[in-house]
Order: structure tokens, then sequence, then C-alpha cells
């Protein structure tokens, strides 16, 4: 379903080919950092603003962005973590039972500006669960989309669209995005990589 | 080891492995949260069917497994014995059969023989839950009381976990000791003679202690969990009387000044009040029995997804051969 969670279900040994370093380190800095501007430009300012990321790497990106809103706006906005397994439209389909995790809303949503975040936008399905999991914890005044790469248009599977996209990548379906943070990760940066065997 | 649960059914705790109850403890966890939502529900099971079928009353179980099966939005069947055809004379294995024909993606099954779950899951392609076998096994009790253990003292290894009560007729007892011992407790039994087996020590290898004197097993413990004197099953005289019980095994506070400081007490309810346990420990500060019931749901969601959320492909795969088989048994019958 997610790029992130798909890799992580893939054995080690399995090579993959990388085939291009879209952004490094101070680039994703830079991204996230327009990305807070914008959305607080959008909202009128910070006040109303209730960042909720997406589990795994929408939830760093999340307490990322609110920390350079309040260097922006001297406040900083909630932030929630959503788990939308339980969610997932898959759920009876996939083989092994996905390992589920918490949501932590703190505070309530009801009648606040909520700023989705997630790493990578690409068919749509793991906002649309986080959307139908939002709702069930009250009524938001309003629901945007940030995320980190686009991966196009052409991927969507559900008429999903983000409001503010760090970076758009045009990627083919057998390629991969992957985003890596010091959270997670040992390093920063977004590739491309491609699954050996799809291409041979 | 296992690091994550894939069995089909929930027999027992006997037969899992560390890492496979970590797995359901850390799921459970999770699933705890969505209880203290607004809206109590999450889709995961939805258009899934869970059957509730018990041989015996219950009514927490029964409630904790029903309200699991619907806060996962799957539909929870409640069949007791006193409304269904067993009272009519029906075996399990035909009741069992009958209600898989009407594809059920679970069955949770509480019943006084032990080892009718482990019958019904070689018979049946739903997955089982046992609920409570016998004296056999209650393997989401003792899940529910590490998690409430867990949840308390942040871990289960090394700590000092006294059973007492009546050990004998105890499910409650079976599955708490490999369920502790496994994950590193140091397990000790106690209560009267009659009702703590020395044969008990067959159960595990190491990590479990047989106390003659319920107080030597109390005491210096982290844990006390109270066992219910099971009235139903009383019918030889293991003690003389009920008072009598309550006046050398009920748990007062005096039994707690030598354990830990910060004891927790436990019961797996019913409680008789006044006989396994005061009142006064029962609604006191130590006690955790509510929290056990609380995170009775978490456990029973946990098990309900990792059991009941599998892919309905397989199923479809196994029908051909149930068909030929019922068809078998009708040649037989003519």
């Amino acid at each position: 379903m997610r790029e992130s969670s798909l890799l992580a279900s893939i054995p080690a040994h399995m090579d993959f080919v990388e085939k291009a370093r879209i952004m490094d380190g101070p680039r994703i800095n830079r991204a996230l950092a327009r990305l807070s501007s914008e959305i607080v430009e959008e909202n009128h300012g910070a006040g109303d603003l209730f960042l909720v990321g997406i589990r795994r790497r929408g939830v760093p990106l999340a307490e990322r962005m609110a920390t350079k809103i309040a260097d922006l706006e001297g406040y900083r906005p909630p932030v929630g973590v959503l788990d939308i397994t339980l969610y997932r439209d898959d759920l009876s389909t996939v083989g092994a039972k996905p390992v589920v995790n918490r949501t932590e809303l703190p505070g309530d949503i009801e009648n606040r500006n909520i700023v989705l975040i997630d790493d990578v936008l690409y068919t749509g399905r793991t906002i649309r669960a986080a959307l139908d999991q939002l709702i069930d914890f009250g009524r938001p005044r309003r629901v945007q989309l940030a995320v980190l790469i686009d991966r196009g248009k052409e991927h969507r599977e559900l008429p999903i669209q983000a409001d503010y996209i760090g970076k758009l990548v045009p990627t083919k379906k057998s390629e991969i995005i992957k985003v890596m943070l010091q959270e997670f990760d040992e390093e920063e940066g977004v590739v491309i990589v491609e699954r050996p065997s799809e291409t041979a | 080891m296992n690091t994550t649960f894939t069995r089909k059914h929930l027999l027992g705790i006997r037969e899992l492995d560390a890492g496979e109850i970590t797995h359901l403890l850390d799921t459970a966890e999770n699933f705890r949260e969505v209880s203290k939502r607004q809206i109590k529900k999450v889709p995961a099971l939805r258009g899934r069917t869970v059957i509730n079928l018990f041989f015996e009353p219950s009514t927490r179980t029964r409630t904790s497994f029903e309200i699991a099966a619907k806060r996962l939005s799957a539909d929870a069947v409640n069949v007791s014995v006193s409304t269904s055809s067993v009272s009519k004379g029906e075996t399990l294995l035909d009741t069992a059969r009958n209600l898989e024909a009407m594809a059920p993606d679970c069955i949770v099954i509480r019943h006084s023989m032990a080892g009718a779950p482990q019958h019904l899951a070689r018979m049946t392609k739903a997955p089982i839950v046992n609920a409570g076998d016998g004296a056999h096994e209650h393997p989401t009790q003792a899940l529910l009381d590490a998690l409430t253990i867990r949840e308390q003292k942040g871990r289960i290894e090394g700590l000092k976990v006294a059973i007492v009560g009546d050990i004998l007729h105890s499910r409650v007892a079976r599955s708490n000791i490999y369920l502790l011992t496994k994950l590193g407790a140091n397990v000790s039994i106690g209560g009267p003679g009659t009702l703590v087996p020395d044969d008990f020590a067959e159960l595990v290898d190491n990590g479990l202690r047989i106390e003659k004197r319920f107080e030597d097993a109390i005491e210096v413990a982290d844990v006390v969990m109270i066992l219910r004197i099971q009235r139903e099953r009383q019918d030889a005289a293991f003690f003389p009387s009920m008072r009598e019980y309550a006046v050398h095994y009920g748990l007062q506070p005096r039994h707690l000044e030598r354990a830990a400081p910060d004891v927790i007490v436990m019961h797996p309810g019913p409680m008789n009040r006044g006989v396994e346990i005061s009142s006064e420990i029962a609604d006191g500060s130590q006690s955790l029995i509510l929290d056990q019931v609380t995170n009775g749901v978490a456990v029973r969601m946990a098990v309900l997804y990792l059991l009941a959320g599998g892919s309905p492909a397989e199923t479809a795969e196994e029908k051909p051969p149930a068909k030929r088989q019922k068809r078998e048994r009708k040649v037989n019958h003519e």
C-alpha cells in the first residue's frame, strides 16, 4: 500500500538498483520549510492548525514541520499520529496481518484545520484510509494534505490530490520511491530504486 | 523464535513461544486506544462473522468477546447452551459443523470439557479461539492478565507472581503459569493442600514454585493473583466450608504486609467477595480487577484481528473436499 511499508516487508537480501538520488538532507529541509510557510499562509496563521502524521514516515515529517511553523508563528500546532492499518482496504487480501500501531490524536480535532502529512503520495489509498479514520475522531473544519513526494496523478486510484507538495516526481510503476529519514534510517535522502526482477 | 503470531487457532498458551505471546500483547496494547475513542469502532473486520459458542455460563468473557468483535466491525453471534439444540441432544461436532455451514470467520468456544476447542480445530475450517475448556486452558485470560501486569510494572521478566487459591480446578492458573514462566517471571502457587497439586511441577521446566502455605507464596510477591473458589466444582470435600476457607485462605490486608510495597492484586472474576478476597482488598488501591476487564477487550480484539482478519481465499480453496465429505456422510446414513 505504501512504499515505505512495502519496502520494509521485502527481505534485505533483495538488492534494489538505485536509479537516482532526487533529494538529500538539506533539500528535504528546504522543502519542509517551504511547505510549512505555505501551510501557515493558506490557513491564515497557525492558530487553528492541527498536524497529523501518517505512520511511519509521515510522523517525523509532521514533527519537523510543526517546529518550523513554531519558528514562523511563535506557536507550535499540535501533532497527532495516525496508524491506518485497521482502515486499510486490503486487510482481507494481504497474507500476513499487518502490525497494528497506535493512533494518537492529542486534543479535539473538532473544527480544526487538519493537515495530513505523509512521505509519498502514490495510489491515494493510504490517504483514503487516513480520512476515514480521522472522521471517526470528529468533524474537522477542513482537511488538507501535505506530502514530501508526489509520484504523479497518473498513479492515482482514487480522486485524491495533495494541497502541498514537496517535490513532484513522475515515476514508473516498477520504480519505488524510498524516503530515508534520520528517525528511522541511517541517512537523510530520497532515492528512486527499481526492483531488479521486474526490469529483467 | 517467532516474532509474529501466524497461527490459525488460539487453543492454549502452552504451545506458544515467548515471541508469539509478546506479539499478541503488543498488538493488544495498540488496540487499547480504540476503546478510548468517542467512536469505538474500526472497520478492520467488516463483513466478518464471529460466533461465540458458550457451553458454560459466562458474562464477562462472552460480553468481552462480543464487544471486541463489534469494535472491529465484525458481526458477533452468541450461541449459549440453554437455548441451543445441544439441549435437544446434538453432539458438539454436529453443532460446530452446522454453525460452520453458515460460514463464520471465527468460532469462540467455551466448554466444560478440556480439549473441546482442540477437537473442533481438527474438525472444522474456521479459526477456533479457546475461551476456556474445563480445567485446561483459558488463553485470553492469561494474555489480559499479562497485559495488565506489563501496563503496571513495565515488564514481566523477573517479577515474582503468586497465584493462590483453587489451583486444581483453574484453567486460569494453568494458562498463566505457562505464559508467565515463558516470559521469565518467577511464579509461586499456593492455597489449601487439597487444591494445590504437586504434579503442577511437571507443567513447566522452571520458574514455578509450589508452596503449601499460602502466606509463603504471597510473601515478597510483586503480583498476587487470587483465583475464584469454583463452587460448582467443589462436589468433593476439598475444604470443610466456604467460611473456613475465607478464614484461612481469604486474602486480607494483613497478608500483603510482607509483599512488595507496590504489590498489585488481580482476580479473574467473578469474585466471591468475603471468600477468596476481602472487599477491602478488592476495592482497594492495589486491586487491578477492573483494569483486567478493560484489557480483556483489547486482548480479544487483537486475537480476533490476528485470527479472523486473514484472506477469505483460504476457505474458498478448501471448500470442494468438504462437499465431498458431506456426500459421503449422507451415503453412510442411507
